[in-house]
């Protein structure tokens, strides 16, 4: 077998052989970086993390939700729709009857275990309700024990303003059986 | 007082007051802010904001408090010696690197006399011979820091300093001859007394006017005496790690980049001195009535505005230029900056004796 083979011209001209014109280009380059950034930052790209945040989309997957109704009750009516669907099994529901009919089934416990959470999505696409949510725009988050990231429901439900609409408000969502997962978070995360 | 006046008459009183003034408040001084510039300048030239975030409360300075967070990090640092090294040439590696860092603030007048008081440490007669066998020395640090580390990358790194070295040296020499052949001796004082002249009573007769190549070609040699791009083959950060001081850490480890940043002051300072006029501040003959004491300072402000330009422009090279391989370095050493000096030199003679 024969193969072709091709000779590529390496010789450096003379320019090359001089190197200065070279460097004298890539000094020009590197001096109008270093003064227009010295003179006013104009092409810095830094984003300095904890005072400053990258912009996310709207779409991206941060920390979780759980949005209300117009009369304040949560949305969610504990389908077991997101459980079943999650990969990673980090959500835990227990279902309770709601004494008001028109509420049915509710979550008396919602919690979600943020450190084992792959952040698929697949529990959003999956809700026939809307009652969970991943646009939060939390990105990153960082605390000091394990225990700290098993958000519960009253973590991930949404702040909620009384108006007109409202039947319950915050202190009517029935507690859940076992009170101390319904704490709130002693790193004091505040509930959204 | 009597006392006190005699006392400071006396010439070694005054040699250390000299060398203690320009090592502690010009030298080290320089040296160290440059760790910090180096970082935020090439920050700077690739589009980051660079270190600032060392703070004491909400302080922050811009950065600056850095240079105290490295200081001391660096003391409370455990200070290894690595199994098998030669203990004895491994403690003794960073001041060969740091003394001809320092020495060669020696001969540097940095600013001009008055009567018989000169603000230069010693005015030593071969001048710039002495920076040569100086800066000579300075490679001993890398070899010696290479060979006792007991670690392979170290001797690579040694072996390439030393490699690189004859490379450099050759031509570090050679491209002087113009400039000794112009201002007609190798004492520094006698050639930045020289540099004070003007042509036509416009143009001073800078080193950099008249040895153009000169300067370049000495330019370059210096930046690779000091080992940094493009010619850091010897630390080679992206083959053997930080070569021939990879196994250093703590102290001993920060008089090895102490030293490099003061040899690029030390190679501001000397530029300046023999390519810029040193001290000379131009077409300042017009101003006869000036006060001694502003000339002085006028002097010292010019010396010390050019090392630091000098400073910024070698700090810039390194951040351009991507690095040379060895046998490149020494390509180019023997096959073209030794022609171009030796052709400096011949063109240099030929010139002063047609005008002559
Ligand atoms: S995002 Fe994915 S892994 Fe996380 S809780 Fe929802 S379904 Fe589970
Ligand atoms: S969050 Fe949605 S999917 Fe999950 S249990 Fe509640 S209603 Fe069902």
């Amino acid at each position: 077998m024969k193969f072709k083979v091709k000779k590529v011209d390496r010789s450096e001209g003379l320019k090359e052989a001089l190197y200065i014109p070279g460097i004298a280009v890539g000094l020009k380059h590197t001096m109008r970086h270093f003064f227009r950034n010295i003179i006013s930052k104009k092409d810095v790209v830094t984003i300095q993390y904890p005072e400053e945040e990258r912009p996310v989309s709207r779409r991206w997957r941060g920390r979780h939700r759980l949005t209300r109704r117009d009369d304040g009750f949560l949305k969610c009516v504990a389908c077991y729709m997101c459980e079943t669907v999650c990969p990673a099994k980090c959500i835990h529901i227990e279902a309770g009857e709601h004494p008001d009919f028109s509420v049915e089934k509710y979550p008396v416990s919602f919690d979600i275990d943020e450190l084992r959470c792959v952040f698929c999505g697949l529990c959003v696409e999956a809700c026939p309700k809307q009652a969970i949510r991943m646009d939060t725009g939390v990105i990153g988050m960082a605390y000091h024990s394990r225990e700290s990231f098993n958000f519960t429901r009253d973590l991930l439900r949404d702040a909620y303003t009384p108006n007109e609409k409202t039947k319950y408000t915050d202190a009517d969502l029935p507690k859940p059986p076992d009170q101390q997962s319904a704490l709130p978070n002693s790193h004091g995360i505040p509930a959204l | 007082m009597q006392l006190v006046l005699e006392f400071l008459a006396l010439s070694f009183v005054q040699d250390v007051l000299k060398i203690l003034f320009i090592l502690l408040l010009f030298a080290m001084p320089l040296g160290t802010f440059m760790t910090l510039m180096e970082r935020k300048w090439s920050a700077a030239v690739q589009d980051r904001i660079g270190p600032n975030r060392a703070n004491i409360g909400s302080y922050r300075g811009r950065g600056l408090l850095h240079i105290a967070a490295d200081a001391l990090k660096s003391i409370f640092k455990e200070d290894l010696i690595p199994r098998g090294a030669d203990k004895f040439l491994y403690t003794i590696a960073p001041f060969f690197s740091f003394m001809s860092a320092v020495a060669v603030f020696a001969i540097i007048p940095i600013a001009g006399p008055i009567g018989d008081f000169k603000f230069q440490v010693t005015d030593v007669q071969p001048g710039l011979l002495f920076i040569f066998a100086i800066t000579s020395l300075g490679v001993y640090g890398a070899v010696l820091a290479g060979a006792s580390s007991n670690s392979k990358f170290a001797l690579f790194g040694g072996t390439r300093a030393s490699a690189q070295m004859i490379s450099y040296e050759v031509f570090l020499g050679l491209s002087l001859m113009g400039l000794f052949m112009v201002y007609g001796s190798t004492q520094v004082s006698i050639i930045v007394e020289g540099q004070g002249e003007h042509w036509f009573g416009l143009i001073p007769k800078w080193g950099v006017f008249t040895q153009p190549l000169g300067f370049v070609v000495f330019f370059t040699a210096l930046i690779a005496e000091t080992k940094r791009a493009p010619f850091d083959a010897p630390e080679g950060e992206s083959e053997i790690v930080a070569g021939y001081f990879v196994e250093y850490s703590g102290m001993r480890w920060s008089s090895f980049m102490l030293a490099e940043y003061i040899a690029i002051v030390g190679v501001a300072a000397l530029i300046t001195t023999l390519f810029f006029g040193g001290y000379q501040v131009p077409w300042l003959y017009h101003w006869e009535s000036a006060p001694q004491w502003l000339v002085t300072l006028l002097q010292f402000g010019k010396f010390t505005s050019f090392t630091f330009i000098l400073c910024w422009f070698q700090i810039q090279i390194r951040w351009t230029v991507p690095k040379f391989r060895f046998d490149q370095t020494m390509a180019l050493g023997w096959k073209k900056l030794l022609p171009v000096a030796l052709l400096n030199t011949v063109v240099t003679a030929i010139i002063i004796v047609a005008l002559a």
